[in-house]
């Protein structure tokens, strides 16, 4: 990796990465890819969240599903760990609480596969201070 | 299209059950089965309007929907498309119907400025920083703007420390900029020691270059090149991040020499607390950064004009230094938009207790208790009645009903009696016993006093004293007043702000709940039922039939009576096992 | 200097800045109470953690009450210092402090002379409430060979702490546990013995409690006083003369040499010496010693040893024995005053008498704790036999003699008995800082210059500062010299020592404040550095009253070297009045 050398160099880069994430998200294109979010704070460890992700990753890859899963920190719902976020393409996220392997498993049959709600979806109720730029 | 009903406990006491299963009937009715899923959802957070059913994709948001509106919903919304208007939720101010949940005041309940990345970005890939605007804020401090300038820039923002001090984080740094001397230090207080509390941990764990970068402005704002994170050594998962976080930035030259091609260098290191609450305190995180005994010593000088190794230093806590990138960013006049007068921004609690959804909030300063507790956090556990709230930690205060509607920031909290604090939210139910709680905390105090002032360090041991008498039901009502007393003598003369405030959960459930303390002296009883000394187990004689489980199993031998007779606890003898409860099938047995 | 106004009790004041509270309050007579406070002016020594919150005050928009001994006076402060807030604050917390403290004051070694039991009378404590279901801190209480650390009475003042970090640089106290277990000692709670404690005892003489006490040997000089077989000698070490008066409510620098010589007599001591003439002695053996390496140094010699340190404060042997042990052959290996008074005592004098050692007790009167230590090396023994069997120290004699209804006010003046009590004026300045080199000195100067002395007092190795150096000229021979007292101070020296830099030929060094006078076993000073001062004065106020002032002149010195030793650094000398050194470095373990 490059040193980020001027404010520009780290502009562009900002730009470049953003476009590529831009591009994940909004592609309605059946290829594209489903993305997934694992808590992966203290709390959600805890309750099991490393077993979700290397479950999800070996499952999705088992069923051809283009997918990337990806950890990252504390979404807030310490009550409902482990959480995990899926995006679909094209659609909002949707937040699901008290994910085990076997609630892993039917996120991937029904809600990833077939479009069909599964209980357990964690509705968010915060605002992300992007959304008033 | 999918409708999502609330499943959360308090739409659930009201009805939320009936109304999934009207929906599916009705669905079914109409053949509709295959086309509209319904599903229970977590609680929305909403609970006061509840129960809530949401319809997706067009995000329509109803409130307070009862079983025998389904049809309509139905008939209107699903088949016809036509939102049912009455159902929908009702501005306060506007009396206008919103539709749309997005653009509800209710969505604007929790801003995430501290917590804008957790959850979003993995904390372990620079990449998702920088596309989230990461590291911008450095940039354009040490290449557009003078350190005065930066400084000027979170002064005029009102940033208050999130520590619990609450002083104003711009007039720190301007103070530690002014110091002269060959070196100076930025600190970074991550040793977040309230029982219950976790805000910078998660912070940590899941957006670590926040604090970093914000580290970085803070040094070039004051003329430090040197960062240090005291970070407890119960945090591996933190540490691992910000070690990988460090490492990224080092190789991306965000830190190091030479920043930006600046001649702005900063660094950042790591240094382990052993997790002594004490050492939040800024002198003692000092002293125990220099390998010290980890105790306070008298400010001033504040450790801007003598820190460590005698050198200026700035301290803040991890959340005040994730709030300063995007104060750059999106400028001081978007932060102090934000909040009340004199306390601006957002606040990040971990609602814990007796409340339906345990975790991590963040909201405007100004929002009140009641919309934390009975919104954001989902209401009281199993629907039982609030008592009271502690905030601030172990040495904030417990509140009651009369300050859920007190817009929570630093001076209302004080001015009720508890504090801001780090964050800490605990809530109780009327199963709780106040004495107790008082009692808990002091506990806690007494155990994380460094010992070195008399009044920490023996007081808070008597105060504890005095109320391990009381919960036995040894108490006398002289007690009460010698408690008063003791307390506001350990806060008027204690050295750190431990001792400083200590007292408070003693004084605030004196003040609030003072005929619970009164019980527990006079009548010998604890109202809540959790002091087991003040218990008395009793057998109903109309209920007993004479069966002699009890006897039976009674570990003591306090319980006697002939076979098909009324049974007698000898109180004396009973150790409150509470063994005869469960064996009796008769109900029978009742503690008093 | 910036003056900074203030009002205190509605009286105006100008200060300089940087001045506490507590002292602006002085100036103006206030007298705020204080407990874990100290100073040592002069000698710059100050604790003041902040720690006790018995000196609080109102400061006039403050929200807490502020400790007036650490808070700096700020302009246009309006100060309350006896306010009803205050009054309650402070006995309150005197109710916590005492509530963690034992009542045993019937038999407490510090009673009536206990500042914290002042405290609790001025602040009017009759009773702690609650103390029926108080939970008190317990410790084991730990024996060392010179103190006693009683830590139930530790009401963490810290002033050991300071004095045995800070000023003595010897590390061997510090805090340890948090909250109500909190106490200072040795680190780990080791034992003293494991610890690098000197025994010096200047934790002893700060402490404001019993906390800390010296090995009480007074039962031991009873028995022995009782015994009608046993011989009993007593020697007396200069310092204790010029403050054991004080324990009888004498003005501070009081001199009582001959009412304390006929309190001991009266006692039943029946030989009553004089270390003093001890002292002479240290100078003929350490004084011959500095010559020799002198001589050869200035002739070339570059493996002789210099500068040559002194000996005879057994807390400093120790001291370095424990941190620079790389340098054990740099010090004199004379012994001390009171362990070549114990070996002619039991030699030379036994023999005189016809007394078998076995029957001969040795008592040593010592301002210091570090004595009793030193007296029970096994090197000072002979078959299990110590050269010098007790050493009390001066409040302990001063005890004996109340005990026995003797006023030392009342006494008549006698005179310390034949031979090993005549002394002159260099063995008395022994007992201050400065004064075993100026000793040195004096006779150092007459047997290499072979000139008479036209003036005894070197005023240049007087005075109070920490570290002093003079350059004294030995007819066109500079003599560099250095003194220190206080270890940290030493240490200083040492490592100049160490790393080459430095150019003295000869250091003296003590390790209590003000040397002797100042020491660990001396009646307690209460944090009031005039004492020191005084004490001083006496010194050399009887050092200028003697006909003799120099060792060498001492005619029983004389007689004994013709009678016994021979000369200085005889064979028998060596035997009798020489020691070496150990490196105690890895001796600390954890117990």
């Amino acid at each position: 990796m490059a040193k980020i050398k001027t404010l520009a160099d780290l502009k562009k880069m900002k730009e470049d990465l953003q476009s590529k994430v831009d591009v994940r998200e909004r592609s309605n294109t059946p290829e594209s890819y489903v993305q997934i979010k694992v808590g992966m704070a203290t709390s959600g460890i805890a309750s099991g969240a490393k077993e979700v992700m290397d479950f999800l990753i070996e499952a999705l890859e088992k069923r051809n599903i283009e997918a990337i899963v990806t950890q990252t920190g504390d979404m807030g719902y310490c009550f409902a760990e482990p959480t995990i976020e899926v995006t679909k393409p094209g659609e909002e996220p949707i937040v699901f609480g008290y994910v085990d392997t076997q609630k892993a498993d039917e996120i991937i049959e029904k809600y990833i596969k077939l479009g069909e709600l599964v209980e357990g979806i964690i509705p968010v109720n915060y605002q992300v201070i992007d959304e008033d730029k | 299209m999918y409708l999502l009903v609330c499943g959360g406990t308090g739409c659930r006491a009201s009805e939320s059950e009936s109304i999934v299963e009207n929906f599916k009937q009705e669905l079914e009715n109409k053949g509709l089965q295959d086309e509209v899923q319904v599903v229970t959802t977590g609680c929305f957070g909403f609970c006061e309007k509840g129960p809530i059913v949401k319809v997706q994709p067009d995000n329509t948001f109803y409130v307070q929907v009862k079983p025998e509106d389904i049809p309509e919903i139905i008939e209107e919304h699903v088949i016809k498309g036509r939102k049912v208007e009455r159902l929908l939720y009702e501005d306060p101010e506007k009396k206008e119907h919103i539709s749309d949940s997005k653009h509800m005041d209710f969505y604007k309940k929790q801003i995430r400025i501290a917590l804008r990345n957790c959850g979003f970005i993995d904390p372990e890939n620079l990449d998702e920083y920088i596309a989230r605007d990461g590291y911008l804020a450095l940039g354009k401090c040490i290449t557009e703007l003078k350190p005065a300038d930066v400084i000027n820039e979170i002064k005029e923002s009102g940033l208050r420390g999130r520590g619990g001090g609450g002083f104003p984080t711009g007039l720190k740094w301007e103070i530690a900029s002014q110091n002269h001397a060959d070196q100076k230090y930025v600190v970074c207080n991550a040793d977040e020691g309230d029982p219950g509390a976790f805000m910078d941990r998660s912070i940590l764990e899941g957006d670590p270059h926040a604090v970093l970068e914000a580290m970085a402005i803070c040094g070039y704002s004051m003329g430090a090149t040197k960062g240090l994170i005291y970070i407890r050594a119960e945090y591996p998962l933190a540490i691992k991040r910000l070690k990988i976080a460090i490492d990224q930035a080092r190789e991306y030259g965000l830190l190091g020499e030479n920043i930006f091609g600046t001649d702005f260098s900063f660094d950042v290191e790591l240094r382990y607390g052993a997790g002594a609450f004490v050492c939040g305190e800024e002198t003692s995180l000092i002293h125990s950064m220099e390998g010290l005994r980890g105790e306070p010593t008298i400010k001033p000088p504040f450790p801007a004009e003598k820190g460590y190794l005698g050198k200026p230093t700035n301290v803040n806590n991890v959340e005040t230094y994730a709030n300063i990138p995007v104060i750059i960013n999106k400028g001081a006049n978007w932060f102090n938009k934000i909040g009340t007068e004199k306390s601006k921004g957002t606040k990040v609690f971990a609602l814990a207790g007796k409340i339906n959804n345990v975790g991590l909030i963040e909201v405007p300063m100004g929002t009140t208790l009641r919309e934390v507790i009975f919104e954001i956090g989902g209401g009281i556990k199993d629907g039982k009645k609030f008592k009271a709230v502690q905030t601030g930690g172990p040495s904030g205060g417990c509140l009651t009903e009369k300050d859920l509607d007190t817009p929570i920031d630093f001076d209302n909290l004080l001015a009720a009696g508890s504090m801001m604090g780090s964050g800490g939210m605990i809530v109780m139910d009327e199963d709780d016993c106040m004495v107790s709680v008082a009692k808990f905390y002091l506990d806690f105090t007494v155990e994380e006093s460094c010992g070195k002032c008399s009044p920490c360090r023996i007081g808070n041991k008597r105060l504890y004293e005095v109320l391990d008498r009381i919960t036995q039901g040894k108490g006398t009502m002289e007690d009460l007043q010698r408690l008063r007393n003791m307390s506001n003598v350990i806060k008027d003369t204690s050295l750190c702000g431990l001792g400083q405030t200590s007292p408070n959960p003693v004084l605030s459930t004196l003040d609030n709940f003072w005929d619970e303390y009164v019980a527990h002296i006079e009548e010998q009883k604890c109202p809540a039922g959790q002091c087991k000394d003040l218990m008395k187990y009793e057998i109903i004689e109309e209920n007993c039939v004479g069966c002699t489980a009890c006897a039976r199993v009674c570990p003591v031998g306090a319980i006697s009576g002939e076979r098909k007779q009324t049974h007698n606890i000898d109180t004396s003898i009973c150790i409150k096992c509470g063994a005869c409860i469960e064996k009796c099938k008769f109900d029978a047995i009742i503690v008093k | 200097m910036e003056k900074v106004k203030l009002t205190i009790d509605n009286k105006l004041i100008e200060v300089e800045k940087g001045t506490t509270i507590y002292k602006a309050a002085k100036e103006l007579g206030i007298d705020i109470p204080v407990l874990c406070y100290m100073n040592l002016e002069d000698l710059g020594i100050e604790n003041k953690p902040g720690g006790c919150r018995i000196c609080v005050v109102e400061v006039e928009g403050r929200r807490n009450l502020a400790p007036s001994c650490s808070t700096n006076v700020e302009e246009g402060m309006v100060v309350h210092t006896h306010t009803m807030r205050v009054i309650n604050a402070r006995r309150t917390v005197m109710e916590f402090i005492l509530s963690d403290h034992p009542k045993d004051c019937l038999t407490c070694a510090k009673s009536g002379n206990c500042e914290l039991q002042d405290m609790a009378v001025k602040l009017g404590i009759r009773e702690i409430p609650g103390q029926e279901y108080a939970e008190m801190s317990e410790y084991k209480v730990d024996f060392s060979p010179s103190i006693i650390r009683d830590l139930d009475k530790c009401i963490m003042c810290r002033r050991c702490e300071m004095m045995c970090n800070e000023f003595q640089t010897v590390g061997a106290l510090s805090a340890f546990n948090r909250g109500f277990d909190a106490a200072v000692g040795p680190a780990f709670e080791m034992d003293l013995v494991h610890s690098t404690c000197t025994y010096c005892g200047q934790c002893v003489a700060v402490c404001p409690t019993g906390a800390l006490t010296e090995k009480d040997h007074t039962r031991d000089v009873i028995n022995a006083l009782s015994d009608p077989t046993k011989t009993v000698v007593v020697q007396t070490a200069p310092a204790v003369r010029a403050a054991l008066g004080e324990e009888f409510g004498m003005e501070a620098g009081t001199l009582v040499t001959g009412q304390m010589v006929s309190a001991l007599r009266r006692l039943g001591f029946d030989h009553i010496f004089d270390t003093d003439f001890a002292a002479d002695l240290t100078i003929m053996e350490e004084g011959t010693e500095l010559l020799g390496r002198l001589t050869k140094h200035l002739s070339g010699d570059k493996d002789v040893k210099l500068p040559i340190l002194t000996s005879c404060c057994p807390a400093w042997v120790n001291f370095f024995e424990h941190n620079f042990p790389e340098m054990k052959d740099v010090p004199s290996t004379a012994r001390s005053p009171q362990q070549m008074f114990g070996a002619i005592a039991k030699t030379y004098f036994a023999d005189k008498i016809n007394v078998k050692r076995d029957d001969l007790v040795v008592v040593s009167i010592m301002p210091c704790l570090a004595k009793k230590y030193e007296a029970q090396r096994d090197e000072f023994k002979v078959d299990g036999n110590p050269d010098v069997d007790f050493s009390i120290s001066t409040r302990e004699l001063a005890h004996l003699i109340k005990e026995a209804n003797l006023d030392l006010n009342t006494l008549p003046k006698e005179d310390f008995d034949k031979p090993l009590g005549e002394s002159t004026g260099a063995g008395v300045i022994f007992g201050v800082t400065g004064g075993v080199i100026e000793a040195a000195t004096r006779t150092a100067y007459e047997v290499h210059t072979k000139k008479k002395l036209e003036k005894i007092d070197f005023e240049e190795l007087r005075g109070l500062d920490g570290i002093r150096e003079a350059t004294i000229d030995f007819d066109g021979t500079p003599i560099k010299i250095g003194i220190a007292h206080g270890l940290g101070n030493a240490r200083k020296l040492l490592e100049d020592i160490k790393s080459g830099k430095s150019e003295f030929h000869a250091i003296e060094i003590m390790a209590c404040p003000g040397g002797c006078i100042g020491g660990g076993g001396q009646p307690l000073h209460h944090s009031n550095s005039e004492i020191l001062k005084a004490r001083t004065r006496a010194i050399y106020q009887e050092d200028a009253g003697k006909p003799i002032r120099k060792s060498h002149e001492n005619p029983y010195i004389i007689k004994l070297y013709e009678e016994f030793l021979g000369k200085p650094m005889s064979e028998k000398a060596h035997h009798l009045l020489h020691t070496a050194y150990f490196d105690k470095s890895k001796k600390i373990e954890i117990s």
